[in-house]
């Protein structure tokens, strides 16, 4: 028996003995061993994959939703919910073929139909399937465990498309709540996964709830990232959400929460001090920091002020500032894909390698006629990377010459002031800072902020065809050579004319109780095979 | 005095529609935009766009005033834009907590700072006074993170015989209940207590003085009913005024301490509905801090009948 247990049972015998009926209702062991407590990266607020894309909306999804492939830690996708399927010799049909006795957590089958549906609401989102739809001349259910995907020209990122792990993902809901426009939130969060979320436990900002699914059947293969056979070894998952990390902290090592899944750099020394924890990093494939400039106003829209950003900064003074002085946790990236991945790449990154060079970064502005004017930086305080970034990017603009415009601001008023494309003295802006997962950075499908196709590209709007050339070349790649190929000149065009500026790769830790076995690391939290003594 | 509280609730109507007024008006000019924290941070612009007129966000500014008060009419708060719920039903899942933290918190600092104040009165200059206003000054010094922090530290991390966070609802049991409200109540009622103790002391020595005090002496009553029947209770006023306006300090606190200590209440609720523009949340939030705040005063001013009979209304 423990202190607190002690006390309670003392105090309990004391202060409750005149309110009999309103007892604890008691947990044996065996239930609280089946309870997996987790504390999330951010509050689940809305639990609809397709129509929110946050991370976490998509971690939970995970735990709900199946998908019809799903990528390993190879980053293959390899079928999930699929038995097998055909492609046409001439690459423009294809033709899946489900799985049997897969069940919706409502009891009823999964059919064809409803994989249609969800395809069809998923495709009007995301980058890839917005691609398929674009070739699309029919995608029809054939009977209730086949259905056909007809284009007008091959699509060889087909199966990619459909397992990738970069939000949206591609879920399979049931035909009723796929037929939500994607635009606006579904209401009914039934999924065929291996947990069920539970509704009626959901408070938002505090805590959601899922239970095991009896029905699901797990793949025989071994689980590996979104593939594999999901066997979950908990009765119940519940996400505890804590916004103050000095208390996520205080709760794991006091044994209130089993597992947290992104705990500070500056709080893990302390973790690791507790026998009872293991910290280790989360996801290999870390993050990659984003400086973003907007190529419509000067004096960004001069490629020579950008190359001056490149030429002066030092991604060591980035990255200790996000994750202070552990040097695990950081690497020097240049260039703009996930190191350690197939398509990682050097390509014409010379400029971001050695010794900086100021006075170079000065001629490059005085070349792009910058003469002083303000340049607004917009800066997230309430995003501790955002929020490093902008800090070290202030006084690295002030070391080249330039007179910042410091808007500190909030993630909210970011969000809204980075989507406006006046002038900065009109409301709009010239930098502003995020970061991106580095498993969207493995290659340019769910690489948003690598596009350079002007209106369409991300905030920053940058036009360069070179890039969005070497982007089509990788989509109509046949193999990883041709892969490689493309994406090594699309690395050496991004850099050239700075789609935006990366200052460098951060790692960060996960954390969890030692009588917690089978977590993995991996893009996000997979819950299959993880056990609690 | 049946009237008089029909009047005062009547009164209440004009009120909430300035603040229903200000609150829109104010959430519309300000930056942000929920639409793209929704989108996610690899949305395109386009699809912010979208997401933005589907929920109406794109329309006139009277238009969608209008609608929101004729749901107000209704007693409809409206549904929250991230959540897809309804506010009433998220205030209802989170209103429980932050009761449950602001009774303990007002429990704690009335039978704490009361005495406190009365003691420090009736040994005013003396070293009890000054230790007692020492820590009354220590108490309005030290953010209520702070306290929350070293009270986590100590008695749940060290000596494990509290909870560090959470909530346990009443229903569950009452010492489960309160487990988790001890720390967070006297992190919050720091201040409270500091409050009360400093007014209560200031009242009692003016009270001390008079007359009728020296002559409750002079009959040879005991010090004990000279302070707490005689003194305090024409000192009363003046502290039940504070703590019916510490009941706004309160609220705020209550957005810090439910942070710090992981409470489900009202409190992290508006700061998430603040930070994700969730504009149905935080103006139903608005309205309901507003009318809770009118109703306290209301209850303040029927309370001084009770402990001054010749307030009448």
């Amino acid at each position: 028996m423990d202190r607190r247990t002690f006390i309670k049972a003392g105090a309990g015998a004391g202060l409750v003995a005149g309110t009999a009926g309103l007892a604890a209702p008691a947990l044996s062991q065996g239930a609280a061993a089946k309870t997996l407590r987790f504390l999330p990266q951010a509050n689940l607020a809305n639990f609809d994959p397709i129509w929110g894309t946050q991370y976490v909306v998509r971690n939970a999804a995970a735990l709900v939703w199946d998908t019809l492939y799903g990528v390993d830690e190879t980053l293959t996708p390899q079928r999930q919910m699929v038995e097998s399927e055909e492609v046409s010799s001439d690459g423009l049909t294809w033709t899946f073929k489900l799985r049997s006795g897969l069940k919706f957590h409502d009891g009823t089958p999964v059919l064809a139909k409803d994989c249609v549906a969800s395809l069809i609401r998923w495709s009007a989102r995301d980058p890839m399937g917005l691609m398929i739809k674009a070739l699309q001349k029919e995608l029809v259910a054939v009977d209730d465990r086949t259905f056909k995907w007809v284009l007008s020209a091959p699509y060889p990122k087909m199966l990619l498309a459909l397992g990738k792990n970069n939000a949206p993902c591609s879920f399979i809901m049931p035909e009723r709540i796929a037929k939500t426009d994607p635009f606006q939130q579904i209401s009914e969060y039934i999924g065929s996964g291996p947990m069920k979320f539970v509704r009626g436990e959901w408070v938002p900002g505090a805590k959601a709830v899922f239970e095991k699914f009896a029905d699901y059947v797990p793949r025989s293969e071994k689980a590996s990232w979104l593939a594999g056979g999901k066997r979950m070894l908990v009765d119940r998952i519940e996400w505890v959400i804590m916004p103050d990390p000095a208390t996520a902290s205080a709760a794991l090592q006091n044994g209130e929460v089993d597992w947290w899944e992104n705990p500070i750099a500056d709080l893990v020394p302390v973790l690791r001090r507790n026998r009872n924890i293991r910290v280790d990093i989360g996801d290999p494939l870390g993050n990659i920091g984003a400086f973003r400039l907007n190529h419509l106003h000067p004096p960004f829209n001069d490629v020579r002020a950008r190359r001056a950003i490149l030429a002066a900064l030092d991604q060591e003074e980035f990255m200790r500032a996000i994750v202070g002085s552990d040097d695990s946790l950081w690497k020097p990236l240049p260039g703009f894909f996930t190191p350690g991945t197939p398509l990682y790449t050097e390509e014409g990154g010379d400029i971001l390698k050695g010794p900086r060079n100021i006075e170079l970064a000065k001629r490059l502005l005085a070349e792009s006629g910058y003469k002083g004017e303000p340049v607004t930086m917009v800066v997230a305080q309430d995003q501790p990377v955002t929020k490093a970034q902008g800090d070290v990017a202030q006084q690295l603009l002030k070391r080249i010459g330039m007179n910042v415009d410091f808007v500190a601001t909030d993630w909210g008023t970011t969000g809204q002031r980075r989507a406006l494309k006046t002038p900065p003295a009109q409301g709009g802006w010239n930098i502003f800072f995020s970061w991106h997962a580095g498993a969207d950075c493995t290659n340019p499908a769910g690489y948003t902020a690598i596009r350079a196709n002007g209106d369409r590209a991300w905030f920053g709007w940058p036009d360069i065809p070179e890039v969005e050339k070497q982007v089509t070349a990788w989509f109509d790649a046949k193999n990883l050579e041709e892969e490689k190929a493309a994406i090594r000149a699309l690395n050496k065009a991004a850099v050239e004319n700075v789609v935006f500026v990366p200052p460098g790769f951060f790692l960060t830790y996960t954390a969890w109780r030692s009588n917690v076995t089978g977590i993995t690391k991996g893009p996000l939290p997979f819950f299959w095979d993880v056990a609690k003594a | 005095m049946f009237v008089y509280v029909v009047r005062r609730i009547l009164a209440t109507i004009p009120v909430m529609a300035v603040v229903a007024l200000f609150v829109f008006s104010l959430l519309y000019i300000a930056p942000g935009d929920p639409a793209a924290v929704i989108a996610g941070d690899q949305a395109t612009p386009e699809d912010v766009e979208k997401i933005r007129r589907s929920l109406g966000l794109d329309r006139p500014f009277l238009i969608r005033f209008g609608e929101w008060v004729w749901q107000i009419a209704r007693f409809d708060l409206g549904t929250s834009i991230f959540t897809g719920l309804p506010v009433t039903q998220l205030i209802a899942q989170r209103i429980e907590p932050t009761l449950s933290l602001m009774v303990v918190t007002l429990v704690i600092a009335v039978f704490i700072a009361v005495p406190m104040g009365v003691l420090a009165a009736w040994k005013a200059g003396t070293i009890i006074d000054r230790t007692i206003m020492g820590f009354a000054v220590f108490g309005f010094s030290v953010p209520v993170f702070v306290v929350g922090y070293i009270l986590a530290y100590v008695f749940a991390l060290e000596l494990d015989w509290l909870p560090v966070q959470g909530y346990t609802p009443l229903s569950r049991g009452f010492w489960p209940w309160l487990e988790n409200l001890i720390l967070p109540s006297i992190a919050l009622g720091m201040v409270y207590i500091a409050l009360i103790a400093r007014i209560t002391r200031a009242t009692m020595m003016e009270v001390l003085q008079q007359d009728y005090i020296r002559t409750a002496r002079a009959k040879g009553l005991s010090q004990r009913t000279v302070l707490f029947l005689h003194a305090l209770k024409n000192a009363a006023v003046p502290v039940i005024t504070v703590i019916g306006i510490g009941v706004a300090l309160l609220i705020g606190g209550a957005v810090v301490t439910e942070s710090v200590f992981a409470i489900p209440g009202l409190g992290r609720l508006t700061v998430d509905a603040i930070l994700r523009r969730d504009y149905p949340v935080i103006q139903g939030l608005v309205l309901l801090f507003s009318f809770i705040y009118v109703l306290v005063n209301l209850a303040v001013d029927l309370v001084y009948t009770l402990v001054d009979p010749r307030i009448r209304y």
